[in-house]
C-alpha cells in the first residue's frame, strides 16, 4: 500500500481551476520530485495536501488514514512535514526554540505543567531539548542554537527549517524549493543534507524543484506540471526527453 | 570625571539583587526612624510620601529640602549598604543558589515585602497606591499575554476587569456583609478571609467565560477582528452593568469587606507574574510567539493555533478578572463608569510603555505609569499632556516598548555578581 495517495484532487479558485484531476502515489522511502514552470501549481498542490487548502474534489489518503478537509495541524502531527519556498521562520524565536516547537503535538504536560512549573515538565522540556539539539547537530548548526534564526546567513535559514521540519518527526516530507536562491556551493551542501535525512531517517520525499538537475539526481520519479495539469510523469531520463515537458519549459522552437 | 563615573559604575555592577534590597530595608528603617524629625526640620509640612514629586511639584520653594530628604533617607543609605554589604551578599547569594532555587526566591520575595510593607505604613496613601500599582501589574502583564505574546490587539481588558470586580464583589457582599442589595450575610464573617482567594477565582472564571464569548468569533481569522468585536464587548459590560439593579446599576456596588490587604495583594501579584512567567517560558507558551510570527509555519508544525489563541486570551481575561476582584476590595467600592475607555488607555499605555513580549517589560510599564501618574497629580490637567508626551517618545525611540523581547529568568535574577572583567 503507498505511504500517500491522491485522487482526482482538484481546487478551484473562484473560475478558475488551479489544480485539475491530480492523482499521486508515494511508497514509503521513495523519493519524488514536482517540476514544472512558474505559477503551475505546484506550491499549491503542497497546500492541497498539508491541508491549507480544501480540495473541491478529490480524496487524500496518508497512512491508510483519508485526511482530505483535516486541519493542517492534524494533518502534520500524522507525519505530514514541510518546508516552505519562502522560509516562514519565526521571527522573534531562537533556532533552539524553532525546533523545540516543532515538537508540540508530543508534548503531554498540558496546561497544569505549563502554569506551575511541575517535574514532568522539566522532564519532558528536556527530552525535547535534546532531540532539538540531535536534529540541529545533524544539519551542523547546533553552535547557532541560541541565536534568534532571522540574524542567520540564508543557508543556515533553511538547514534551521530543515531541523525544524524534520522535528515533527515525518513519514513523508515535503520540500518547496528547498534550494531557492542558493549559490552552487550551498547547492551542493542542500542536496548532501537531502541525501542524508533521506537515508538516515527513511523518510519519503516529495520535491518541488526548479532547476532540473538537482530533481534528476535526487528522484526515482518526477512528474511535471503545467496549469494545475500533470502532463508527463517518469523516471528523470524519460521526463527529460518527454517532447511535452521540453515544450512547456523551452517553448515549441526548441523542438524543431 | 569619566574615570570616576567608571570607578561607580563597575563597584556597583557587583552588587546583587540581594545587596540592593538590604539597602532598601535599611532606608525604610531609616525613615521610620528619623522620617519625621528630619522632614520637621527641613521645613517640609510632613514626610515626602513618592519621594518628594509631589511636594516638588506643588511648592517649588520646597524642592532642596526635599532633594536633600531623599538624599539622605534614600539614596545615600542604599547605594552605601548595598556598595558595603556586597561581598557579604554575593556570598549569602551563592550559598542560597546550591539550595533549591525557591529557597531564595523566597528570601527574595520575603525581604522586598519587608521593604514595601515599611514603606507603606508610613502613610495611608503610600499604601493604597502600592495595592492599585501591584494590581496594574497584574492587568498589564495579562493584557501583554494577548497584545505582546500573541500579537493581537485587544481592547476588552476593563471589560474582564469589570466582570471579575462584579462577580467577586457580588460573592463576598451577599455570602458575608449584611447589603440592602443582597440581604443578611450568608455565613459567618470568620470565614471570610479564607473563602475570599474563592471569590477571586471566581471572579476570573466569569471574566474567562466572558472571554469565551470573545474568542470563539474572533479567533477563527486573524486581523482587525479582534479589537473591534473586542471593543465591543467592553462597551456591552459597561452597559449591562448599568442596567443591571440587582448589583446597583450606575450607582454601583460598595460595602465590599476590608479582606484585600497588602499580604493578599501582594501574594496575588507574585502568583499572577509567576504562573504567567511559567507558562510563556514553556514550549506550549512560545506557540504563541509562533502564532504572532508565521501562522502558517506554526499550524504547519502541528501547533493547534486555534486552541492555543482561545487558551490565552482565555487565561489572560481570567486574571485581568482576578485583578478586578481584588481592585473591588481595595477600593471597596466599584461603579461601572471605572471599566471604560480611559482605563483601557492606562492599561494599554503600560503594556506598550513597558514592552511587549516582556515580564520585565510588564512590571517597569505598570510600576513606572502608575507612579508617574500620581507623582503629576499636582500638575492637574497637564499630566495628560506630559504622559502621553513620555508615550510618544517611547514610541518613537523604542517602538516595542523600553524591555521589549527580554526573558524573566529567575535565576539571573537572584545569582551573585561577579566583578566584570575588562
Amino acid at each position: 500500500m503507498p505511504l500517500l495517495r491522491v485522487e482526482k484532487m482538484s481546487l478551484d479558485f473562484g473560475g478558475l481551476r488551479a489544480v485539475n484531476s491530480y492523482d499521486l502515489e508515494i511508497e514509503p522511502g521513495q523519493v519524488r520530485g514536482l517540476i514544472g514552470p512558474n505559477g503551475a501549481g505546484k506550491t499549491t498542490v503542497f497546500n492541497l495536501i498539508t491541508g491549507v487548502y480544501r480540495p473541491t474534489e478529490g480524496n487524500i489518503i496518508f497512512d491508510g488514514k483519508k485526511i482530505t478537509g483535516l486541519q493542517p495541524h492534524r494533518i502534520a502531527s500524522f507525519g505530514l512535514g514541510r518546508t516552505f519556498q519562502n522560509l516562514r521562520l519565526w521571527r522573534h524565536m531562537t533556532v533552539l526554540e524553532h525546533v523545540k516547537l516543532a515538537q508540540y503535538s508530543k508534548i503531554s504536560y498540558g496546561l497544569i505543567g505549563a502554569f506551575f512549573g511541575t517535574s514532568g515538565r522539566r522532564r519532558e522540556e528536556a527530552a525535547i531539548e535534546d532531540k532539538a539539539y540531535s536534529l540541529l547537530e545533524l544539519m551542523g548548526i547546533d553552535h547557532l542554537a541560541d541565536q534568534v534564526a532571522l540574524n542567520l546567513p540564508y543557508g543556515a535559514q533553511r538547514r534551521v527549517e530543515m531541523a525544524r521540519a524534520l522535528a515533527t518527526e515525518p513519514k513523508i516530507l515535503f520540500l518547496d524549493e528547498p534550494t531557492a536562491g542558493m549559490n552552487p556551493e550551498e547547492l551542493a551542501q542542500m542536496m548532501a543534507i537531502i541525501r542524508r535525512i533521506h537515508a538516515e531517517f527513511g523518510l519519503a520525499i516529495l520535491l518541488i524543484e526548479h532547476r532540473l538537475k538537482m530533481v534528476m539526481e535526487l528522484c526515482e520519479i518526477v512528474q511535471t506540471l503545467v496549469f494545475g495539469e500533470v502532463i508527463a510523469e517518469g523516471t528523470p531520463d524519460e521526463i527529460q526527453n518527454d517532447p511535452k515537458v521540453i515544450e512547456a519549459y523551452l517553448g515549441t522552437e526548441a523542438l524543431h | 570625571m569619566k574615570q570616576l563615573k567608571e570607578n561607580i559604575r563597575s563597584s556597583f555592577s557587583r552588587v546583587p539583587l540581594l545587596g540592593w534590597l538590604f539597602g532598601a530595608l535599611i532606608a525604610v528603617w531609616l525613615e521610620h526612624l528619623a522620617g519625621d524629625p528630619l522632614a520637621a526640620a527641613l521645613g517640609l509640612p510632613k514626610i515626602p510620601v513618592l519621594f518628594g514629586c509631589v511636594i516638588m511639584l506643588k511648592k517649588p520653594v520646597l524642592i532642596p529640602a526635599a532633594v536633600i530628604y531623599v538624599l539622605l533617607i534614600y539614596a545615600l543609605p542604599v547605594a552605601a549598604v548595598a556598595r558595603l554589604s556586597a561581598s557579604f551578599a554575593n556570598r549569602l547569594a551563592a550559598r542560597m543558589l546550591n539550595l533549591p532555587i525557591f529557597f531564595s526566591v523566597a528570601i527574595h520575595l520575603g525581604l522586598l515585602y519587608a521593604v514595601l510593607h515599611m514603606w507603606s505604613e508610613m502613610s495611608a496613601y503610600r499604601v493604597i497606591t502600592l495595592k492599585l500599582t501591584l494590581i496594574a501589574v497584574m492587568l498589564t502583564l495579562s493584557l501583554n499575554i494577548i497584545n505582546g505574546y500573541m500579537g493581537e490587539f485587544s481592547c476588552s481588558h476593563p471589560g474582564f476587569m469589570a466582570l471579575g470586580a462584579y462577580a467577586a464583589s457580588a460573592f463576598t457582599v451577599a455570602l458575608f456583609v449584611e447589603d440592602k442589595l443582597f440581604g443578611q450575610a450568608l455565613l459567618p464573617s470568620a470565614l471570610g478571609p479564607f473563602m475570599f482567594p474563592l471569590a477571586l477565582i471566581a471572579g476570573g472564571m466569569v471574566a474567562a467565560l466572558g472571554a469565551l464569548a470573545i474568542a470563539i468569533p474572533s479567533f477563527r481569522t486573524r486581523g482587525d477582528y479582534l479589537a473591534i468585536i473586542s471593543l465591543a464587548f467592553m462597551f456591552i459590560v459597561k452597559s449591562m452593568i448599568e442596567n443591571l439593579e440587582v448589583v446597583g446599576g450606575p450607582r454601583g456596588l460598595s460595602s465590599q469587606p476590608d479582606w484585600a490587604n497588602l499580604p493578599t495583594v501582594f501574594g496575588w501579584t507574585v502568583a499572577c507574574v509567576w504562573i504567567i512567567n511559567n507558562f510563556v517560558r514553556s514550549t506550549l507558551g512560545k506557540a504563541l510567539n509562533a502564532v504572532r510570527d508565521e501562522e502558517t509555519a506554526a499550524n504547519a508544525m502541528t501547533v493547534d493555533t486555534r486552541r492555543t489563541k482561545i487558551i490565552a486570551f482565555l487565561f489572560a481575561a481570567f486574571w485581568a478578572g482576578v485583578a478586578g476582584g481584588l481592585f473591588a476590595h481595595v477600593l471597596r467600592y466599584v461603579n461601572p463608569a471605572t471599566f471604560g475607555i480611559q482605563k483601557l488607555a492606562e492599561v494599554l499605555a503600560m503594556v506598550y510603555f513597558g514592552g511587549l513580549n516582556s515580564v520585565y517589560g510588564s512590571i517597569v510599564g505598570a510600576v513606572s505609569l502608575s507612579l508617574l501618574g500620581e507623582a503629576l497629580r499636582p500638575l492637574e490637567i497637564l499630566k495628560w499632556l506630559i504622559i502621553p508626551l513620555l508615550l510618544i517618545l517611547v514610541m518613537i525611540f523604542r517602538p516595542t516598548g523600553l524591555v521589549a523581547f527580554k526573558e524573566f529568568n529567575v535565576k539571573n535574577l537572584v545569582k551573585p555578581r561577579q566583578r566584570r572583567k575588562e
